[in-house]
């Protein structure tokens, strides 16, 4: 029987969910922020400079392959003679893994280095007259399609260029279609599309060769369970964009409700938020973080039954870990919130408002809330990036995400052992560090721009 | 002043009621402390008397919270919670669900921790300021670009990375230093000098560019312009006049870390084996050693709170202007 795409079983974990609404939310509230022509004029002294429209499109680029990643599915196991009922496999794939086509199932025996055509470890094997000798065995997956193995450089390079033309074909394609779209729908305006433009490119060149190329090879090598090194760290960035997003969204509630009603309230309502927040932040973060994550495990381990997938159960801690790191760091925005408050509230059209008798939560939505919105929007951007580093740091401990799931920060962590090998295993720490600090650059980079456009002293 | 000091004192009280009410719900949402005698006596098929035992000699055999069994005031005092934070505010840390003594762990393992901050954090300090320095003098021009591109990329990179790449190419590549461990005495610089650097160099993009803004806030005062209006030369003005003023706002900022010091870095102590606080903590957490755990928390909020009046005392020394009340 042949197995169609249709034939599986679409998987809803939680932070699939969660992931998408949240991107339709902040989709919606930056819509929402260019229909003030204020904000308007801020966002486009943003896209004005070349940095700020590159680092956006390469963090928008991070986010497509997490949506991308964030697709699950179950492929239905082939059917038996006398089965009734299709049964799916517990391994859960994402649409990304079918623009992998296959990369997940061709793993190796253990490490092999990148491009390599054999195993990174010597072992013992027999020659055609079954004598036994030590030698580096054959990769299974890689250069299967090569007959002499000594033409491997050859085939790399032809191979690679038929990959960057066509990366440069798809983005012409891409480009060309922006360019006539704009042409009929405005004149030229000042944005530094250029900019735009070269990233776009970039990133679809570099995609193209690194995915066109990892159907014949491992281009970043293999790590210690014989998977695909650049796979795995692609996997990552679900990860990564995941926590920066989720963890800073949750922090912003609390920080909002309680630093405005801190700041415009006073009175008691100002000591008890104070109170919360000193204490809460005079304890080490680290600390609170691992003490609340060792609480989850215990639940894992008291609740099985709900937990019968691993990919369910690795997503369960995920997700209350960003929750954990949101409740811990929303003390600074807080904090930030109260005083800009305190100092708005005595402005004269706010005691105005208040002498026409407007309500309270009026006075808050219409005149308050509009007027911190930019110290929100700089603690958004800033603490992304903080979120994603703070991962590694958490996973290196032992209270980060699960084990199973790929991360930067798993990947680091096994760094450690590989590092001290000798010869050393570089690559998988190499790609982990790439990836990462492209991320976490793009991201302090736009937030640099967005604290220039929006902070109001400059 | 002095009242203040006081009064922000027995203010801390109630944080620090706050701080170990939040552990204590925490960890003991975690583990009963039956749990943590299974965990600490080791054995699956411990008997009902052992785990009865080792309750009873660490203090964990009384209810938790309120003890219904006692009148008025054995209610809140006879509890786990009142008998070991109560200690806590002594300063008396007492045993380690392992049965170490705390008291005299942290005072022996304080040191190497010290050795490894406060260097780290003097230097990191005189470095940044250097540089802010140097990068001030040059600003609007492309070498002012260039740096503050160089600080943004520097602190894109996660501190375990500075770790790894220091360890290995300097300890293991060109076997300058030992890759980690610790000798106490003056054998120690050998070890400390590698994690110094490190600590030192990650530190660099964040705090250039930070003191940057600072010093570029201070040159843009109405001062600087009349002084070089009347005719004071550059390097004065940088030197005698932004200098002196843009590192009131710099050394106020870093005075609340300071106590903080004391609790030595979890991830550098444990990746180059130094046997300090930082250390000390992280081996606590994975061991799931409550005491440890609850004591560091609470010492750790003790010393932040002690920063925080720390800076404000600081204001008031480095502007008359400020008045405590």
């Amino acid at each position: 029987m042949s197995m169609s795409i249709l034939d599986v079983k679409p998987v809803f974990l939680l932070s699939d969910i969660l992931i998408y609404i949240l991107v339709a939310s902040l989709v919606l509230f930056f819509y929402q922020l260019m229909r003030n022509p204020l904000s308007r004029a801020r966002w486009r002294a943003v896209f004005q400079t070349a940095t700020g429209m590159s680092a956006f499109v390469v963090i928008c680029f991070y986010v497509l392959v997490a949506l991308l990643d964030s697709i699950h599915y179950r492929e239905p196991l082939p059917i038996l003679a006398d089965q009734q009922t299709v049964h799916y496999s517990q391994d859960v794939r994402s649409v990304l893994d079918l623009i992998f086509v296959g990369v997940h199932k061709r793993s190796e025996k253990t490490y092999s280095s990148p491009f390599a055509l054999q195993l990174f470890t010597k072992e013992n094997m027999q020659d055609e007259n079954d004598n036994l000798y030590r030698g580096f065995p054959e990769l299974k997956y890689a250069g299967q399609h090569l007959d002499d193995p000594t033409k491997q450089r050859q085939d790399v390079v032809t191979k690679s260029l038929i990959a960057i033309f066509m990366g440069l074909l798809v983005s012409a394609v891409i480009v060309g279609a922006h360019k006539l779209w704009r042409q009929y729908r405005k004149p030229a305006n000042a944005l530094p599309w250029w900019s735009a433009y070269l990233t776009i490119t970039v990133l679809i060149v570099v995609g193209s060769w690194a995915i066109g190329l990892s159907h014949y090879y491992h281009i970043s090598g293999t790590n210690i369970v014989g998977v695909d090194v650049f796979y795995q760290s692609i996997k990552a960035i679900r990860t990564g964009v995941l926590i920066g997003t989720l963890a800073t969204l949750l922090t912003l509630p609390i920080a909002i409700v309680l630093g405005i009603s801190a700041g415009y309230f006073r009175g008691w309502v100002d000591d008890a938020v104070q109170y919360i927040y000193t204490t809460l932040s005079s304890i080490p973060g680290i600390l609170l973080i691992a003490a609340s994550v060792l609480l989850i495990d215990v639940y894992i381990e008291l609740h099985p039954e709900s937990f019968s997938i691993g990919a369910v159960r690795a997503d369960f801690k995920f997700l209350a870990l960003c929750f954990i790191l949101g409740m811990t760091s929303w003390t600074g925005l807080c904090r930030l919130l109260r005083a800009e408050t305190l100092k708005v509230s005595q402005l004269d059209y706010v005691q105005a408002a208040h002498a026409f008798g407007v309500s309270n939560m009026r006075v808050i939505f219409k005149h308050i809330l509009p007027n911190v919105t930019h110290i929100i929007l700089i603690a958004m951007v800033l603490d992304f990036s903080v979120f994603v580093l703070a991962e590694a740091v958490l996973s290196y401990i032992g209270v980060g995400v699960d084990p199973s799931m790929a991360s930067w920060g798993n990947m680091i962590n096994e760094a450690r052992s590989e590092l001290s090998r000798d010869p050393v295993v570089w690559w998988p720490v190499l790609s982990a560090f790439v990836l990462m600090f492209i991320l976490v650059l793009a991201a302090n980079v736009f937030s640099d721009r967005v604290r220039d456009a929006f902070d109001p002293r400059g | 002043m002095f009242a203040y000091i006081v009064r922000r004192t027995l203010y801390a009280i109630p944080i620090l009621i706050g701080v170990n009410i939040l552990t204590f719900a925490l960890f003991f949402m975690v583990n009963t402390p039956d749990q943590m005698a299974r965990v600490q006596l080791g054995d699956k098929h411990v008997s009902e008397e052992a785990i009865e035992q080792w309750k009873i000699q660490r203090g964990y055999d009384k209810p938790l919270f309120l003890n219904s069994e006692e009148n008025s005031q054995g209610l809140f005092t006879d509890t786990v919670f009142y008998q070991k934070s109560f200690n806590l505010f002594l300063l008396e840390f007492g045993r380690s669900d392992a049965g170490r003594m705390i008291g005299a762990d942290i005072q022996q393992r304080m040191w190497p921790s010290l050795a490894l901050a406060i260097p780290t954090f003097i230097i990191g300090i005189a470095v940044n300021i250097v540089f802010a320095l140097f990068v001030v003098m040059f600003r609007a021009t492309a070498i002012d670009t260039a740096a503050l591109i160089l600080c943004v990329a520097l602190l894109s990179i996660s501190a375990i990375f500075y770790i790894l790449g220091g360890q290995y190419f300097i300890a293991k590549l060109w076997h300058w230093v030992p890759i980690s461990g610790y000798l106490p005495g003056i054998e120690a610089w050998r070890f400390l000098i590698l994690p110094v650097a490190i600590g030192v160099i990650s530190g660099i993009g964040g705090g250039t560019r930070l003191y940057r803004t600072l010093f570029l806030e201070e040159a843009n005062k109405d001062y600087v312009r009349t002084a070089r209006a009347k005719g004071v030369s550059e390097t004065s003005v940088l030197f005698k006049h932004i200098l002196p003023n843009g590192l009131i706002p710099i050394l106020t900022s870093v005075v609340v870390v300071i106590p903080s010091l004391f609790m030595g870095s979890l991830l550098m102590e444990s990746f180059f084996g130094i046997p300090g606080l930082g250390s000390y903590t992280l081996d606590a957490i994975q061991s799931q050693d409550f005491a440890i755990v609850r004591s560091m928390v609470f010492l750790g909020s003790v010393l932040y709170i002690l920063g925080l009046i720390l800076t404000d005392i600081s204001y008031t020394l480095v502007d008359p202007r400020v008045r405590l009340s």
